[in-house]
């Protein structure tokens, strides 16, 4: 991939916790990693998220849930997701996920979940290796 | 790059997005895109919104967005940030500001960085915005940090320039910068609702009649028709200074009023279409420099260029005679080739 390819993220917060210490440091981390993040900030609903996608045409999007709402919004967002045909956008998810959930928000389309004990590294490696391979299926 | 064209002229967002897209990452695509869509541009307003860090500028397009829908126009917003120069990333926060716009149809928000130049507005930009224009919206409002060359590239690319202050920043004349007489169309005291507001305001009208001689000397040359006509068409333009709180929407529909004024008169006084000469003419004039540039490296070999760069770090030759000699190498170069 050409290394000045400026990979553009999406990353916000759905639901009402009103928490954004966490998602704030991963939007800083992906910058410095040299990505352009679109923040759309707190309190969020799922269809301002995927209208913000798809205006700002990323090539991923990162949301942090810690309120523990995060079935029911992420059910929401994949759904809409799903509808604007979008589903070669990868979704990433930050918070408290018990590990059944982990299994169903797999199932429903969610490419990563990162609880509480992941490293920014891993984060932003992981968020780069996604837009490659999205890159690749798009000039495919 | 067809499909996605035909679908921009009938305004699907999703096509608006993936064309800026394009625009930003190939200036291949930019010129094809500008090419195939020119004709269909030139009927929006473009609003440039500019002013320092943390003055409210995307609260006041926030609130200026809902009150052009109220109009019955359809508004496109682009908010350029600055990209981070040690690692060409950038947190684009703006749209944080305008939640309040989610869910309308007649309004598409795209956040830009400025990705390297030095704080100006990219070409991109100036791409991204007429594609917008060809997508039939009626309003752009361009948001800009007002730094530097940004103030002065958007007050050429603008039709009408919002320059925003705010109490305690520059709420008396020594810190109001410098430049900004020359580029506001209508200058906004935001955050009214803070102390201060009324005497920044009133810094800013003394400023204004002080500058007032400046500036249609200033408008004049650069309207460079020579005709008087023009030059008291823009004298005849009032600045207005609107105080607004923008978090509160108080004072918004006063300064929708304002661009909406500054438009007929632009269309009424013949300025409108001086603005598009001067526009047109610096678009052009970049293009050709960049194309100049461009024959440069295709027909001057890269050692020969080396060899002169180095004689005048040496001191053996003035850096005139280099430029000299470049250009009739390349001169000669075309010449030959056209033989
Ligand atoms: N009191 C008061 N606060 C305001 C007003 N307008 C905006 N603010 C606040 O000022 C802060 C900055 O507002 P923004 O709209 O993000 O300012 P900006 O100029 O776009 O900032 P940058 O894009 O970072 O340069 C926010 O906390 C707003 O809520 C106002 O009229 N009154
Ligand atoms: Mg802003």
């Amino acid at each position: 991939m050409d290394q000045a390819y400026k990979p553009r993220i999406l990353v916000g917060k759905p639901g009402l916790d009103g928490h954004d210490r966490g998602v704030k440091v991963v939007a800083r981390a992906l910058r410095d990693a040299g990505m352009e993040v679109i923040y759309t900030g707190l309190r969020q609903t799922p269809e301002m998220i995927v209208e913000a996608a798809l205006q700002e045409d990323v090539d991923a999007i990162g949301l942090s849930i810690l309120s523990g709402a995060h079935m029911a919004l992420m059910t929401r967002i994949m759904e809409l997701i799903k509808e604007n045909e979008m589903t070669d956008i990868p979704v990433f998810l930050g918070g408290i996920v018990p590990n059944e959930d982990v299994l169903e928000l797999q199932a429903i389309g969610v490419k990563g979940v990162f609880g509480p004990g992941a490293g920014l590294e891993q984060i932003t490696s992981f968020v780069w290796d996604e837009v490659k391979e999205k890159l690749a299926r798009d000039n495919a | 790059m067809d499909a996605l064209i035909s679908q921009v002229r009938q305004g699907q967002h999703r096509a608006i997005a993936r064309l800026i897209t394009r625009i930003e990452n190939s200036a291949t695509a930019a010129e094809q895109a500008v090419i195939a869509l020119y004709a269909d541009t030139g009927k929006a307003h473009v609003v440039g919104i500019t002013g320092s860090p943390g003055s409210g500028k995307s609260t006041l397009v926030n609130a200026l967005a809902k009150a052009f829908r109220r109009l019955g126009r359809t508004v496109s917003i682009i908010a350029v940030d600055p990209s981070s120069p040690f690692t060409g990333g950038a947190v684009l926060g703006d749209r944080v500001r305008m939640r309040d716009l989610s869910g309308d149809k007649g309004i598409f928000i795209r956040s830009m960085a400025s990705r390297g130049k030095l704080g100006g507005l990219s070409q991109a930009t100036s791409a991204a915005a007429k594609v917008m224009d060809a997508a039939g919206f009626d309003v752009i409002l361009i948001e800009t940090v007002g730094a530097g060359q940004a103030e002065v590239d958007i007050a050429s690319t603008a039709h009408t320039t919002l320059v925003i202050e705010a109490p305690g920043m520059g709420d008396d004349i020594q810190s109001i910068k410098a430049g900004i007489l020359e580029i506001a169309d209508i200058l906004v005291v935001n955050k009214a609702d803070r102390p201060g507001a009324s005497r920044a305001k009133r810094a800013l009208e003394a400023m204004l009649q002080l500058g007032h001689a400046t500036r249609v000397r200033h408008h004049g040359v650069m309207m460079s028709s020579g005709a008087p006509a023009a030059e008291t068409a823009v004298s005849d333009w009032q600045v207005p200074v609107l105080e607004t709180v923008s978090t509160e929407e108080v004072g918004i529909e006063e300064l929708a009023a304002a661009i909406v004024n500054h438009r007929i008169y632009l269309k009424e006084s013949g300025d409108w279409f001086e603005r598009e000469k001067s526009r047109s003419r610096q678009e052009i004039e970049q293009l050709l420099q960049l194309r100049l540039m461009d024959r440069l490296r295709t027909t001057v070999p890269e050692n020969n260029h080396d060899r002169l760069v180095a004689a005048v770090a040496a001191r053996e030759m003035d850096p005139y005679t280099a430029a000299a000699e470049l250009f009739d190498q390349m001169s000669s170069t075309i010449r030959e080739s056209e033989i």
